[in-house]
């Protein structure tokens, strides 16, 4: 028997609304909109680790935070062990399978169940950690917010064990420490100790390492990959670096203004990339062997803003096969090989 | 304690501190420092009336025949009294409208900021005056009209901050975690901006006093206490006209004192808090470079 995925989005749209400024409003201007996802589809198996590749823009955060119903979806729904996440946190309509768990309890509480089985780490580990608390109160919190632990002694215990779980060892010679006192890297353990610490079923990691020095990227990507191994947490892992992903990473999809072009095993997408645009991002990893450096495809121009997208192919300003059909008709995204899915009208 | 040693080389700073202390001192110890009570009723003769500064009278007599110095002394209490009690009342409403304006904004924010507006733009002490007129001239009065009609400032100052903080990433980790409203503002909100309303705090005490003291010299003080504006008040009345300068000088000199204290502590954390550099072409532009070369950068200590 199949299992069913833990994580289901189907087409996703999140669509911001930009300011008209006084001329626009005086002169009735049909409001112009960010479209930041703008038909995003995947699922996350249990314990998979899913990449979603993108560069800067195109969307990858604000997939990130609607998956855990930080934010509302324009259109489209996102489904975590079940259930329709906006639904369970801005409380309307039905949901998508009629639940009976879900009648009966409060807004608030539904909020906390799904806060507690799936956490973000955000990208910038200098942000993301409140100044002027110490970490221990920064990793103690979520369980002072889901009142999980009955004493102090336990709490400490489970502080504890999150830190060290992370490479803070020992917990004690890091928890009454301020977060400027740590380093980038410590302070990203930090943030994943905290995420760690309620036991989410599912961790969003938004670019967990492109904050940090290269030298300790490694260090940060291998913590992710044995919580997989050893909890079974699935991650959806962001990131606009090619190579990161592909370290770790099980299957990954590739954005592109705020859609996936490309989505398949780990493998097969970088071995075998199909979307003119996957196959550019690759040729500028840098390669291992410098004698069997690929031929290096530099895109011209520049990533178009998510407010004028270009129609039919979204790519086919800057993509170096397009053809006459890519101005005008917009491709599906088409499986081409088991589990690989490509969205390109020569794939 | 890294701020206490902050604060502690700034000379203004620490000046302010040490005469605010003197002050605090003098209102604390004010019935043994005193040489004279000055609640009671003296039998007077005609030459006690005003009479210049001697060896038992520092600063001479009142037209009632009345130790200056000792009124003086006890005047601290009630500038004290009302410029702390009255601030701290501004700093509350206005930390709490600003922080409720500031993080949920919509309906309510834009309400409260229009209260706020319309406030700011009544004159203070013609309404304070009108106020006290109507409610009556009590103690309690004052401080509470000085302390509902002081929060403006502090309410858009706390707003203001609270809406950029509250699009800080820290705060948005502590909504993923399932943090209520309630627990977001008191434990990740307020704590940035609590520096920033001391500073105001202090430097409101100050305003604080000033407003007591024009209201006393307005002939609208507790009649039942000596405050330095109600001295200022009799002396205006009774001793210019007989060059009486000793009635005149001390309560104008002590409120300078105690004002300029305050403002000079009010700045000193402002410039030790404050994101924003507030300064100003007649600084030393020495300081100004530094201001700009050494932009305040947390260091962090080397990688693992
Ligand atoms: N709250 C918002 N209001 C308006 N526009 C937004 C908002 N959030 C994101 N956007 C826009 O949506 C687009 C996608 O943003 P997003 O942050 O999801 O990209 P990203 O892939 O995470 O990029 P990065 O690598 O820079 O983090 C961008 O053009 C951004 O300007
Ligand atoms: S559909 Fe056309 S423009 Fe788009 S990626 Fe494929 S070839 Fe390029
Ligand atoms: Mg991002």
């Amino acid at each position: 028997m199949e299992t069913q995925p833990i994580l289901e989005v189907s087409d996703l749209h999140k669509h911001f609304p930009l300011a008209r400024g006084v001329w626009g409003t005086l002169t009735r201007m049909p409001c112009r909109t960010v479209r930041a996802v703008d038909g995003v589809s995947f699922c996350v198996e249990q314990r998979e680790i899913l990449a979603l590749v993108g560069e800067s823009g195109s969307g990858k955060t604000t997939v990130g935070m609607n998956v855990l119903g930080l934010q509302q979806p324009t259109q489209g729904h996102v489904c975590f062990d079940g259930v329709d996440v906006a639904e369970w946190v801005h409380g309307r309509g039905v949901s998508v399978e009629s639940n009976a768990q879900l009648s009966g309890v409060s807004r608030r509480r539904r909020v906390m169940i799904l806060r507690e089985r799936a956490q973000m780490i955000f990208q910038d580990p200098y942000e993301s950690l409140n100044p002027r608390q110490k970490i221990f109160d920064i990793v103690a919190e979520p369980l002072e917010i889901h009142r999980l632990t009955a004493s102090r002694e336990e709490k400490a215990e489970r502080v504890r064990l999150a830190l060290e779980t992370c490479g803070l060892a020992p917990a004690d010679h890091f928890w009454s420490r301020f977060p400027a006192e740590l380093s980038g890297g410590q302070r990203q353990r930090v943030a994943i100790a905290g995420a760690l610490v309620l036991e989410p079923r599912l961790l969003v990691a938004d670019e967990p390492v492109s904050m940090l020095d290269v030298s300790i990227r490694a260090e940060i990507l291998n913590l992710l990959h044995t919580l997989r191994r050893e909890r079974g947490i699935t991650i959806l892992y962001t990131t606009h670096d090619l190579a990161t992903a592909g370290f770790f990473t099980d299957r990954m999809a590739v954005m592109y203004l705020g859609r996936i072009v490309e989505l398949g095993p780990t493998a097969a997408v970088l071995s075998e990339p199909r979307h003119p645009y996957t196959r550019a991002l690759i040729s500028v990893i840098p390669a291992p062997n410098p004698r069997r450096r690929r031929k290096r495809q530099i895109l011209q121009g520049e990533i178009p803003n998510a407010i004028d997208i270009p129609p039919g192919c979204r790519f086919h300003p800057r993509c170096p096969m397009a053809v006459e059909a890519c101005r005008v008709s917009d491709p599906p995204l088409r499986e081409v090989a088991p589990g690989h899915r490509v969205a390109c009208h020569l794939a | 304690m890294e701020a206490l040693k902050k604060y502690l080389r700034k000379p203004m700073g620490v000046v302010g501190a040490v005469m605010l202390f003197l002050i605090v001192f003098v209102a604390v110890f004010a019935p043994w420092l005193a040489p004279y009570d000055p609640n009671v009723r003296v039998e007077v003769e005609p030459d006690d009336i005003l009479a210049p500064p001697d060896a038992e009278y520092l600063l001479g007599r009142d037209d009632a025949g009345k130790d200056v110095l000792s009124q003086l002394i006890y005047g601290a209490r009630v500038s004290l009294i009302v410029g702390f009690t009255a601030s701290f009342m501004s700093m509350f409403i206005g930390t709490t409208v600003g922080l409720v304006a500031g993080y949920f904004g919509g309906r309510i924010g834009t309400l409260l900021m229009r209260v706020v507006d319309f406030l700011m733009v009544i004159p203070d002490l013609p309404l304070m005056l009108v106020i006290i007129a109507v409610m009556g001239r009590g103690l309690w009065n004052i401080i509470l009209v000085i302390g509902l009609l002081g929060w403006t400032y502090t309410a858009r100052l706390v707003r203001s901050q609270v809406l950029s903080i509250k699009e800080r990433q820290f705060v948005l980790r502590a909504r993923s975690l399932g943090a209520s409203s309630a627990r977001i503002i008191l434990r990740h909100v307020f704590p940035q901006v609590m520096p920033l309303v001391i500073a105001q705090a202090v430097l409101d005490i100050s305003v604080a006093i000033l407003a007591e003291s024009s209201l006393a010299f307005l002939g609208l003080g507790d009649p039942t206490l000596i405050s330095w504006g109600m001295m200022l008040n009799f002396a205006f009345e009774r001793a210019l006209s007989r060059q009486a300068w000793w009635f005149l000088l001390p309560p104008g000199f002590a409120i300078v004192w105690v004002s300029l204290a305050l403002v000079l502590i009010g700045n000193t954390l402002d410039e030790i808090v404050n994101p924003r550099l507030r300064t100003h072409h007649l600084f030393d532009p020495r300081r100004m470079v530094a201001l700009v070369a050494g932009a305040p950068r947390v260091e962090t200590p080397a990688e693992e």
